[in-house]
C-alpha cells in the first residue's frame, strides 16, 4: 500500500450531503476484476452526459480542479454500498485525501486500505476549507499527517483525530494481512478453544 | 459481572487478540462471497501465495449480475464483463475449494437470502460479507456486517477482521403494528427519525413487542435496512421463532449439538440494566405504511403525506433536499398518492423472502396491473418453488408480472434488470440514491404490499384501502 505522509495540493469543493457511493461510481463499472483504472469513471453520473461529453459545471471537469488531490465534501460521505471501487476511484483519479464532517463506516475503513486518508472535521471548519477550495488551483491545502494539521491556503490551521493504529499502517504503508498473520498463534489458540466451547461452528 | 448488551456478549466470545490500544481481531464464524467484490481478494490471495484460512466457513454465491429471466443458461443473456465476473468466482470457489452455488443450482439466489436459508447464518455467529446488506443477518441475534474487498481478502487469509467495537444503540419498536403496516414500515420509518447517519458508530439491537411480534422474514426485512441509517449492524435477540426456524436447516447442528448451542443461545439477550449509548424509541401503532419521496433513504413519509419543499429543511439538507424533488420530477406539496408509477420491483435482499412474495400476492389476487411493466424476482431458487407450489407465482402472471429467477436484479441493476431515464418505480429494495436502478431512474422505496397496491392502480397507493 502506497504510503502516506504530508499531502500539499489543490482541494475540490463538492458541498453535498450524503455522497453515497453509487454516486462515487455506478454498478456498471463494479465489472472489474482489477483495482486500477476507474478514475475516468469517478462521479461517472455527475460528470458526463448521455453521450460521454464531460458536464463542464461538474467540479472535476473544471480546469482548475482537473489535478485535485483534496476533495472537500459534505456530511455523511460514502454512504450506501460496501463497494470498495469508491475509494480505488478516487485514488485512481489522483486524490488522496477527502475532508468531511462525517463518513459512513465501511467507507471510512475502506479509504485506510488503499493510501487514502478520510479527514473529519467539524461542520464550520469544513465550510471554512471549503470557502478555500472554492479559490481554485490558487488555493493548495497542507495536510500533515504526522502532526495531525490541515493548513488552509491563507494559514489558518486545523487539528484531527485519527486512529492511532490506522495513522501507523497509512504512515508506513503497512499490509493489515501481513501484520495480522504475526498473530497467527493467537488466532490458533483462539480456535481451538472456540472448537470446544461451540463445537457446531 | 456488569450487564452485557446482545452485542456485547457476541463481540466477547470473538476477540481472538486485543492491543492495547483496543484494536481487537475479531475471530469471523462465516463469510459469504459473491462475485462482484470478491475477484480482487482471490487474486490478491494468489499474489501472495496465501489460501484460505477456513474454506468450510466460506460459502459463495453469484447474485450481484446474473441475469434473472428465464433464458438465463444460455450465457449470451450475460454481457461479457459480467460473464467474467462470474466465471471468475467459479474457479475461485473450486481453486480454494468453498462451499458454492453456481447458478444452475436451484439453492441459488442472494446471498444474503440463502446463508440463512441453508443454516448457514446461526445465533450468536460473526458474518461478514462484501456487501453492506450483510446487516441482514443480524435478525438471527448474529453479529453481522458488510466489509470492503480488501477486508474479504483479510478474512480470507486469517478468518479474522482488524475491528475497534462500536457502541450501543438500542430501538425499540412498542406495542402492536396497525393492519397494513409491515417490517418494512418499520426500519423505514426508523431510518426516517434517526437520519442516514443517524447509526453511524453504533450496533443497533432492535426491540420490543412489534418486533418481537415479527416473522424471522420480518426480521430480516428490519436488520437488512441498518446500514441505510448508518449502522455498523443491527441485530435482534434470538427466540423460539429464531430457533424454530434454524432447526433442520442443512447446515444447523443437529441432535447433541443442536441441543448444546441452544443452551448457548439462550443466554444471548441484552441483560437488565445494561448502558446504551443512544436510544430511539416508536409505537408500533404510530407506524404508518411508509414510501420514500427523495433520494436518501431517510426521505421517508407516511403514504398520506405530502411531497415537502426543500424549505421544510435545514442546513445543508435544504440543497439536498431541492435536489432530489429536482432529480425525482415532483412538485413540492403534491399528495404521495398523486406519483405515478411507470414500473413495480418485487425482490431483493430486503423484501425476496416468501412472505414477502405472499403478502404483495394477496394484495394482486384477481386483479390486472396498471404499470407499463412489472416484475417480481424472488430472492432464491427455493423462494421460487416455495412460491410455485404455494400457487402464488400464477397470481403474480396472471395479473401481468414476469416471474423471473433469483438474484439481486434492478435493486442495484447490475445486471440488465434496469430503468430507463426518468422511468419511475415502486421498489421493495432498500436504495432510493440517484441512478441506482439505472441512470436518471426515480426509485420509490416501500413495502411488497404497497408497491403491488402502486401495480394495480398505476400510482402510489394507501394499500390499507384495498385491505
Amino acid at each position: 500500500m502506497d504510503k502516506f505522509d504530508k499531502l500539499s495540493g489543490i482541494a475540490a469543493p463538492l458541498p453535498l450531503i450524503n455522497i453515497d457511493t453509487d454516486m462515487i461510481i455506478p454498478k456498471q463499472f463494479l465489472k472489474t476484476i482489477k483495482r486500477s483504472g476507474l478514475g475516468v469513471n469517478l462521479f461517472d453520473e455527475m460528470r458526463y452526459d448521455d453521450d460521454r461529453n464531460e458536464i463542464p459545471t461538474f467540479v472535476l471537469n473544471k480546469p482548475q480542479y482537473r489535478d485535485a488531490e483534496i476533495l472537500v465534501a459534505g456530511e455523511n460521505f460514502g454512504c450506501g454500498s460496501s463497494r470498495e471501487h469508491a475509494p480505488w476511484a478516487i485514488k485512481d483519479f489522483g486524490i488522496r485525501c477527502v475532508i468531511a464532517p462525517s463518513y459512513a463506516d465501511i467507507f471510512y475503513s475502506n479509504c485506510f486500505k488503499n493510501g487514502i486518508l478520510p479527514i473529519a472535521l467539524p461542520q464550520e471548519q469544513v465550510d471554512a476549507l471549503m470557502k478555500d477550495a472554492e479559490k481554485g488551483s490558487n488555493a493548495r491545502i497542507e495536510i500533515d499527517l504526522e502532526a495531525q494539521t490541515i493548513t488552509s491556503s491563507d494559514g489558518e490551521m486545523f487539528n484531527f483525530k485519527v486512529d492511532s493504529f490506522k495513522k501507523h499502517c497509512l504512515m508506513n504503508g503497512l499490509d493489515d494481512i501481513g501484520l495480522t498473520l504475526e498473530k497467527v498463534a493467537s488466532i490458533k489458540t483462539f480456535e481451538e478453544q472456540a472448537a470446544t466451547a461451540r463445537p457446531w461452528v | 459481572m456488569s450487564p452485557k448488551t446482545l452485542y456485547d456478549k457476541i463481540w466477547d466470545a470473538h476477540v481472538a487478540h486485543e492491543a492495547d490500544d483496543g484494536t481487537c481481531l475479531l475471530y469471523i464464524d462465516r463469510h459469504l462471497v459473491h462475485e462482484v467484490t470478491s475477484p480482487q481478494a482471490f487474486e490478491g490471495l494468489r499474489m501472495t501465495g496465501r489460501s484460505v484460512h477456513d474454506p468450510d466457513k466460506t460459502i459463495a454465491v453469484p447474485d450481484h449480475n446474473v441475469p434473472t429471466t428465464l433464458d438465463r443458461a444460455n450465457a449470451a443473456t450475460m454481457t461479457e464483463d459480467s460473464r467474467i465476473q462470474v466465471e471468475a468466482l467459479d474457479t475461485n470457489a473450486k481453486e480454494f475449494g468453498i462451499h458454492y452455488y453456481p447458478v444452475s443450482d436451484v439453492r441459488q439466489g442472494i446471498v444474503h437470502i440463502v446463508g440463512p436459508e441453508q443454516g448457514w447464518t446461526l445465533p450468536g455467529m460473526t458474518v461478514v460479507c462484501g456487501d453492506s446488506h450483510t446487516a441482514t443477518h443480524g435478525a438471527f441475534g448474529s453479529l453481522a456486517h458488510g466489509i470492503g474487498t480488501s477486508e474479504v481478502e483479510h478474512v480470507l487469509a486469517t478468518q479474522t477482521l482488524i475491528q475497534k467495537k462500536s457502541q450501543n444503540m438500542k430501538v425499540e419498536i412498542t406495542g402492536k403494528l396497525r393492519p397494513g403496516v409491515t417490517a418494512k414500515d418499520i426500519t423505514m420509518s426508523v431510518i426516517g427519525v434517526t437520519g442516514t447517519a443517524g447509526g453511524t458508530g453504533y450496533v443497533i439491537e432492535y426491540c420490543g413487542e412489534a418486533i418481537r411480534d415479527l416473522s424471522m422474514e420480518g426480521r430480516m426485512t428490519v436488520c437488512n435496512m441498518a446500514i441505510e441509517g448508518g449502522a455498523r449492524a443491527g441485530m435482534i435477540a434470538p427466540d423460539e421463532k429464531t430457533f424454530a426456524y434454524c432447526n433442520g436447516r442443512p447446515h444447523a447442528p443437529k441432535g447433541a449439538q443442536w441441543e448444546a448451542a441452544l443452551t448457548w443461545w439462550k443466554t444471548l439477550y441484552s441483560d437488565d440494566d445494561v448502558h446504551w449509548d443512544k436510544v430511539v424509541t416508536l409505537k408500533g401503532e404510530d407506524i404508518a405504511p411508509s414510501v420514500t419521496w427523495g433520494t436518501s433513504p431517510e426521505d421517508v413519509l407516511p403514504i398520506t403525506a405530502n411531497v415537502p419543499a426543500a424549505s421544510d429543511f435545514k442546513g445543508g439538507k435544504v440543497d439536498a433536499a431541492q435536489r432530489s424533488i429536482d432529480y425525482m420530477g415532483l412538485t413540492a406539496g403534491m399528495p404521495l398518492t398523486d406519483i405515478k408509477i411507470d414500473t413495480v420491483f418485487i425482490g431483493s435482499c430486503t423484501n425476496g423472502r416468501i412472505e414477502d412474495l405472499r403478502a404483495a400476492a394477496a394484495i394482486l389476487k384477481g386483479k390486472k396491473i396498471a404499470v407499463t411493466r412489472a416484475m417480481v424476482v424472488p430472492g432464491s431458487g427455493l423462494v421460487r418453488a416455495q412460491a410455485e407450489e404455494e400457487g402464488l407465482a400464477q397470481i403474480f402472471i396472471d395479473a401481468g408480472f414476469e416471474w423471473r429467477m433469483a438474484g439481486c436484479s434492478m435493486c442495484l441493476a447490475m445486471n440488465p434488470d434496469q430503468l430507463a431515464p426518468g422511468e419511475r418505480c415502486a421498489a421493495t429494495s432498500n436504495r432510493n440514491f440517484e441512478g441506482r436502478q439505472g441512470r436518471g431512474g426515480r426509485t420509490h422505496l416501500m413495502s411488497p404490499a404497497m408497491a403491488a397496491a402502486a401495480a394495480i392502480t398505476g400510482h402510489l397507493t394507501d394499500v390499507r384501502e384495498m385491505m
